[in-house]
C-alpha cells in the first residue's frame, strides 16, 4: 500500500514534448513508472520515445487533450510541466476530464490562478498536488514528479513536505528505513493537497508506520496540521520546520496579519507541533535521528 | 508606496485624489502653490509614517517647503525617504477601513471592512473585534455588483454612502484582480465633507509570479531601497536576500537553504555567535556560471568571513556542482579570498567529491555532513 500513487497508476504528462517534460518523462519511465502518453495539442498524433526500466524503447502517443489521453490509455494520473502562463488552463482541462490525481510541478504560477483552480476543484473528483512542488513518489512502484527515484527505497515512513530539496534530504537521511510514499506538496501560498490531507491518508495507509512532516515559515498550515494530529493521528509523527533565522516576511500585508495572527513563524509552528505531541528536530539530521529511534521501537 | 497605490486606484475608478509627487523641497512648494492647503506625506513602503513624523499638514507653500526639507532624507523603519506626496488637505468626517486579500488558510480571498478606520486595523481587531467584518470571496465567482452590495451592507457603511461605497468596492476588486494583487488596502477610506467617499491612503501588494502579464509593474519596484548586493543578485537572476552575519550561504532549493541558515546559526552559537550572512538559492541547475555569479555576490559582502556551499544533488548531479565550484573559482581567480566549506550529497556524490579532491584548491574544505560543514564554516568565520 501507499498513498495516492502505486504500481498500477497510469501516468500521462501534460507538456510531454517540452524540455522539462522530456527530461522527467525519461526519469519517470526509468524508475519503472507506467507512463502511457502525453498531451500537447499542437503535436497531437505524433509520438515520443523513451526507455522503460528494462532499457526497452517505448513509443508514447501524444494526444490533443487530457480527455482524449484518458480515453485512449486509461490514465488516472497527470503530471503537468507547462509554463506558468498556461498552468491554469492545463489544470482546468485535467479537472474537466476527471483525472484522479493531478500533479503540478510548475513553479511561478500566479497565486490568483491557483486560487481559481482550487475553487474549481470543489466538488470534482480530482486531487491536485502542487503547484511548485517536486510531486510524489511511492518508491519501487511509481514516480509522478521530479523526485530522484534512487535516493531511498520502500519502507515504513510516510513523508510530507513543502520543500523539494528538504524532501530529498530527509529521504537521504532515512534511506536505511525507506518510505511508503513521499509527497512534496509545494511551497506556494495556495496548493491543492495540504499537510492535513497527506496526514489523513498516511494514517489510513497500513503500510505507513510513522510519519515525517516538514514545514517552513509562512501561513498557518503547520499549526493546523498540529491540531489535526492531536485529534486524528495515532501513528508517531516527527516534525521539522525550516526558517528559524529567515528574515521577517517582507510581503506580509497588514490585513494579512489579522487572519494569521501569531502564525507564520518557525518558532510558532514548532511550538504548535510540540504541543500536539510531535517531536520536532532542530536540524534535518536530528529529525531523522528522532524518527530512527521511533522506528527501532516499533 | 502610497502614490503608486493611488495611481492603480485611479486606473480602476476608485475615488482618489492622486496629488503631486515631489523629490525636492522646491517641487513640494510648487505643488502646494497649485493645490492650496496640503498634506506632505513621506513615500516609503512602510506603515506608521505619521507616528514617525513623516506626515505633516502645510497651510502655505513655504510650510510645504519646510516640511518636505525635513521629511526628505529621513529614515522610517530603515527606509530612506526619497519622495513626498503633496496631497490636498481634506476635511475628514469619518474614517473607514477596507481591503481585499489572499486568504492563505482557506485558499481563497477575503474582504475585511470596518467602519473604524484610520488606525491600525490590528488594533481595532483587538479592542473592538465586532467592528471588523470579514467576508469570504469565492475566487471562482468573484465580486459583482450584488456581492459588492452585500459587502457594503455587512460592513455597515452609512446609508447615504451606499452607492459610492458599492462603486468603490467594485473598483478595488478590479484593482485586486486585474493587477494580480495579493492585497489591496484602503486606510482610511474617508467620508469627506459633503458625504463624499474617497481613498485617502492605500497599499497594494502585487504578486511577483504574475509579473509576466504586467510589464507595467516594473515601475513599482523600489530600486532605491534595495540593498546593493540584492540589486546585483537580482540583475544576475539570483534568488538572494542579504542578512546580517558572517557565513555566506549558497544552496539549492528554498527549503534546504532556509534549513542551512538555521543549522549555521545553531553552529554559530559555539563559535562566537557568528550568523548566516545571506539566503542564496541557486536552484536546480548549478552551472559554473550560476555558481560563479553566486560566489561573486557573496564574496563582495564585506561582512562575509567564510562561505558554506550546501548542495543536495537531486536531479542535478554532484559532479556538475563540483565542476561549477571549480569553474567558479577559476573564473574568480585572485578575487576569491575567503574559505569555502562544501558539502555535497545525493546524485553522483562520489564523482563530485573526487573532482573537488583532485583540484585540492587551498580555499576549499570538503565536509561530509550538513551539520559538520555548518560547524566548520562557523568556525572559519570566527577565526
Amino acid at each position: 500500500m501507499s498513498i495516492y500513487l502505486n504500481k498500477d497508476s497510469k501516468v500521462i504528462v501534460q507538456g510531454i514534448t517540452g524540455g522539462e517534460g522530456t527530461k522527467h518523462t525519461r526519469l519517470m519511465m526509468k524508475s519503472g513508472t507506467q507512463v502511457v502518453g502525453g498531451v500537447n495539442a499542437r503535436k497531437a498524433g505524433t509520438t515520443v520515445t523513451h526507455q522503460d526500466a528494462d532499457g526497452n524503447d517505448v513509443e508514447l502517443p501524444v494526444f490533443a487533450s487530457v480527455a482524449e489521453a484518458m480515453a485512449e490509455t486509461g490514465a488516472d494520473v497527470s503530471v503537468a510541466f507547462v509554463p506558468p502562463a498556461f498552468t491554469k488552463d492545463a489544470c482546468i482541462e485535467a479537472i474537466d476530464a476527471g483525472i484522479g490525481l493531478l500533479v503540478v510541478i510548475t513553479e511561478g504560477v500566479p497565486v490568483q490562478d491557483s486560487a481559481e483552480v482550487f475553487a474549481y476543484l470543489d466538488g470534482k473528483k480530482t486531487r491536485m498536488i502542487g503547484p511548485n512542488c517536486p510531486g510524489i513518489i511511492t518508491p519501487g512502484e511509481a514516480l509522478a514528479g521530479i523526485t530522484p527515484a534512487t535516493i531511498a527505497g520502500k519502507g515504513p515512513v510516510g513523508l510530507v513536505s513543502k520543500s523539494g530539496t528538504l524532501t530529498y534530504q530527509m529521504m537521504f537521511e532515512l534511506r536505511d528505513f525507506g518510505f511508503s510514499t513521499a509527497i512534496g506538496i509545494g511551497g506556494d501560498p495556495v496548493i491543492g493537497t495540504t499537510h492535513i490531507d497527506a496526514l489523513e491518508a498516511f494514517e489510513a495507509d497500513p503500510e505507513t508506520k510513522a510519519i515525517v512532516m516538514i514545514g517552513e515559515i509562512g501561513g498557518d498550515a503547520e499549526e493546523r496540521a498540529a491540531a489535526y494530529i492531536k485529534e486524528h493521528v495515532t501513528k508517531p509523527v516527527v516534525g521539522y520546520v525550516a526558517g528559524f533565522t529567515a528574515p521577517e516576511g517582507k510581503t506580509m500585508g497588514h490585513a494579512g496579519a489579522i487572519v494569521s495572527s501569531g502564525a507564520g513563524t518557525a518558532q510558532g509552528k514548532k511550538d504548535a507541533l510540540e504541543a500536539a505531541g510531535v517531536k520536532v528536530g532542530k536540524t534535518p539530521s536530528e529529525t531523522a535521528d528522532l524518527m530512527r529511534e521511533i522506528l527501532k521501537g516499533l | 508606496m502610497e502614490f503608486q497605490a493611488k495611481k492603480l486606484f485611479a486606473k480602476h475608478d476608485v475615488p482618489v485624489t492622486e496629488g503631486i509627487v515631489a523629490q525636492t523641497p522646491e517641487e513640494a512648494r510648487a505643488a502646494a502653490e497649485k493645490l492650496g492647503v496640503v498634506v506632505v506625506k513621506a513615500q516609503v513602503k512602510a506603515g506608521g509614517r505619521g507616528k514617525a513624523g513623516g506626515v505633516k499638514l502645510a497651510k502655505t507653500p513655504d510650510e510645504a517647503f519646510e516640511h518636505a526639507s525635513n521629511i526628505l532624507g529621513m529614515t522610517i523603519k530603515d527606509l530612506t525617504v526619497h519622495r513626498v506626496l503633496i496631497a490636498p488637505a481634506a476635511s475628514i468626517e469619518e474614517e473607514y477601513y477596507f481591503s481585499f486579500l489572499l486568504d492563505r488558510a482557506n485558499r481563497s480571498y477575503l474582504c475585511i471592512a470596518s467602519v473604524e478606520g484610520g488606525v491600525e486595523i490590528e488594533e481595532v481587531a483587538k479592542t473592538n473585534p465586532d467592528a471588523v467584518k470579514q467576508i469570504a470571496i469565492d475566487p471562482g465567482t468573484g465580486v459583482d455588483e450584488a456581492k459588492a452590495r452585500e459587502i457594503v451592507a455587512e460592513a455597515g457603511f452609512p446609508e447615504v454612502l451606499t452607492d459610492q461605497a458599492v462603486q468603490t468596492v467594485l473598483g478595488l476588486w478590479k484593482t485586486f484582480v486585474e493587477e494580480d494583487a495579493t492585497l489591496v488596502e484602503v486606510n482610511p477610506l474617508a467620508r469627506l465633507a459633503g458625504d463624499k467617499l474617497e481613498a485617502l491612503d492605500g497599499k497594494v501588494s502585487l504578486d511577483e509570479n504574475a509579473e509576466f502579464r504586467h510589464e507595467d509593474h516594473a515601475e513599482f519596484e523600489d530600486k532605491e531601497a534595495a540593498d546593493p548586493l540584492e540589486a546585483k543578485a537580482k540583475a544576475m537572476g539570483l534568488n538572494y536576500v542579504k542578512l546580517d552575519g558572517e557565513v555566506g550561504i549558497i544552496g539549492n532549493g528554498a527549503g534546504l537553504v532556509m534549513s542551512t541558515l538555521d543549522v549555521v546559526a545553531y553552529a554559530g552559537e559555539k563559535h562566537g555567535g557568528v550568523k548566516p550572512a545571506n539566503f542564496l538559492d541557486i536552484g536546480g541547475g548549478a552551472s559554473a556560471t550560476v555558481m560563479a555569479n553566486g560566489l561573486d555576490v557573496i564574496l563582495n559582502d564585506p561582512q562575509v568571513k567564510s562561505v558554506f556551499v550546501n548542495v543536495f544533488g537531486g536531479i542535478t548531479s554532484c559532479d556538475a556542482v563540483a565542476d561549477g565550484i571549480v569553474g567558479a573559482l577559476d573564473i574568480l581567480g585572485d578575487e576569491a579570498t575567503k574559505p569555502l566549506v562544501v558539502r555535497l550529497d545525493g546524485n553522483n556524490v562520489e564523482e563530485g567529491r573526487r573532482i573537488l579532491g583532485e583540484k585540492n584548491h587551498p580555499l576549499v574544505t570538503l565536509v561530509e555532513t550538513m551539520d559538520g560543514a555548518a560547524d566548520k564554516a562557523a568556525e572559519l568565520a570566527n577565526a
